[in-house]
């Protein structure tokens, strides 16, 4: 048997304790082949348990053992780094509790930090460029680990709690639908849920719309004056907490400013 | 036989571990060298590698991988090792090793150490992988012995004398694991001693030292969570012994304990009597 075909049924026998390897392992090595079957699982589980740690703590031990149970057997590791393999587990929790969205938004948060913790450091913006940019035309550039997604619990306020270790509060739906954004700054993975206007802005800017495209958001609830200081102390918000990292003006397809 | 040349150099480590980072960062822990899961600083900016470029300014680094799969019969996962380069550029480690095993088949990683068929067909896919690593890191690799709770029955050698091929032909070199000799041998009911006889051990370069348990089923397990057991600091005693200068650390990765434990337990290492050498220099 070549070592392509030994190697393909041994990867196979990991992840199935049915198979059956006695024709290729010397005789008396089936204990061993439970020890790398074990390890192997084992592996996965703990990785998942140390990227949904708030997760777990959320559901508890059981509903947490079936729900990683489910999503080894339906996900073989595909990358070389275990810190990939809780790809997807959001969304295997989403499918498994449709009745409690806040689990798998939790569950969406604790990987998203995960992700911002060793994801590309962001560039120091230069307050110089940004003064001298014409806003009107300025397109924003967000820190390069900016995670976001649409979410209708409140997530972010039990994961809170869960973080300090105090007792979280019950899930609750959200009043409207908010964007729960993700990113880093420093060594620091941050996050905070957005609505609102601000929330218009920011989904505006991710699409690449300039400054005054952005402002209309504001501008539909509020006089001009007051859009116009709103959104410039939400600018300075969003720089502070290294939400966005720099500016450009975007001119017949090349880009002025950082 | 690929010509690479490394020089040996002697001195007593250990792994980079959290608990241990702002010690290790402050250049406050008396180590003459530091070893890295490589997989653990191939990301892409954050805090992993500033730790590490803050332990480097103090340290030598030996950057050690658990991924490379120099087996696997499918080749190597060019990625990887343009990332593994990536940060070897970086760092300039002593040297990078991984183990003699293989980790991925049919897309699907097992993240697990998994045993290689001692046969002539493995022999010559962990060559032509080794051939195509040390020739895209620009760098000689280091094959660790890894613990084996199983054979094949295809083996057509013994370990030894499958580990001694590779190192023949190929021109790397060995970090030999003396608990994974002690766990291997007893598991399989050979005597440790034979092993070594048997291997070049003017090829190591390395040296491991961990712990192990025994499992439900009287297995021995590799599971670095507790300090060197008696029987392996004997082994390495002989090894010391038979070997010229080389790196020697201790690994631990479950219940870490405090940095002034190991660093005894280190000691031991160092007290142990061996052939005199010269003591690598710490770069600051």
């Amino acid at each position: 048997m070549s070592l392509a075909e030994i190697q393909h049924r041994f990867v196979a026998a990991l992840r199935d304790p049915q198979a059956n390897l006695d024709a290729l392992i010397a005789q008396g090595s089936g204990r061993g082949l439970e020890v790398y079957r074990h390890a192997h699982g084992a592996s996965l589980r703990a990785c998942l348990a140390e990227t949904f740690e708030k997760t777990h703590a959320w559901i508890g031990d059981d509903a947490f053992e079936a729900a990683a149970g489910a999503h080894i057997a339906a996900h073989p590791p595909r990358g070389w780094s275990l810190n990939d393999y809780g790809e997807g587990f959001a969304a295997e929790l989403d499918r498994l509790h449709p009745d409690d969205p806040e689990i798998g938004e939790i569950a969406w948060l604790d990987w998203a930090l995960r992700r911002a913790f060793d994801g590309p450091d962001s560039p120091e913006p230069d307050p110089t460029t940004l003064a001298n940019l014409d806003w009107d035309c300025a397109v924003l550039t967000f820190a390069p680990t900016l995670a976001w997604r649409p979410v209708i619990s409140n997530a972010a306020a039990i994961w809170t709690a869960l973080a300090e270790v105090t007792p979280p509060p019950a899930a609750q739906r959200l009043d409207a639908t908010a964007d729960l954004l993700v990113w880093r700054r420093g060594f620091s993975p941050l996050y905070r849920t957005v609505s609102g206007p601000e929330r218009l802005m920011i989904r505006s800017a991710l699409e690449g719309r300039d400054f005054s495209t952005m402002c209309e958001a504001l501008a539909k609830e509020a006089s001009d004056d007051d859009a116009i200081e709103k959104a410039g102390a939400l600018l300075t918000q969003w720089l502070s907490e290294g939400l966005v990292v720099g500016a450009a003006v975007l001119k017949a397809g090349a880009a002025e400013g950082l | 036989m690929t010509s690479h040349r490394l020089t040996p150099s002697a001195g007593f480590g250990l792994g980079l571990r959290p608990p241990h980072f702002a010690d290790f960062m402050a250049g406050a822990v008396e180590v003459d060298f530091v070893e890295v899961i490589s997989e653990n600083f191939m990301v892409s900016g954050g805090r992993p590698l500033h730790v590490l470029e803050r332990v480097r300014e103090h340290y030598p680094v030996a950057m050690h991988g658990v991924s490379l799969s120099i087996g696997s019969a499918a080749g190597l996962d060019r990625d990887y090792l343009r990332r593994l380069k990536s940060l070897a550029d970086r760092i300039e480690p002593v040297w990078i090793s991984d183990h003699l095993c293989w980790t991925k088949a049919q897309g699907v990683q097992s993240h697990d150490l998994l045993p290689l068929p001692f046969t002539e067909e493995a022999i010559e896919v962990v060559c032509r992988n080794l051939a195509q690593a040390q020739e895209t890191l620009e760098r000689p690799i280091l094959l660790e012995n890894p613990s084996s709770y199983l054979t094949f029955a295809g083996d057509q050698m013994p370990e030894w004398a499958f580990l001694t091929e590779i190192v023949r032909r190929s021109g790397c070199f060995i970090l030999l694991d003396v608990n994974n000799i002690f766990v291997t041998a007893t598991n399989h009911g050979f005597d440790a001693r034979t092993y070594l006889d048997a291997l070049p051990l003017d090829r190591v370069r390395q040296i491991h030292l961990a712990g192990h348990s025994v499992g439900r089923d009287g297995l021995l397990i590799d599971t670095h969570d507790a300090p060197v057991r008696e029987e392996v600091w004997e082994l390495f005693a002989e090894v010391k012994a038979r070997c010229g200068p080389v790196l020697t650390m201790i690994e631990r990765d479950d219940d870490i304990p405090p940095l002034d434990e190991l660093l005894q337990e280190l000691e031991r290492g160092r007290a142990a009597p061996g052939r005199p050498t010269a003591t690598m220099e710490r770069a600051a």
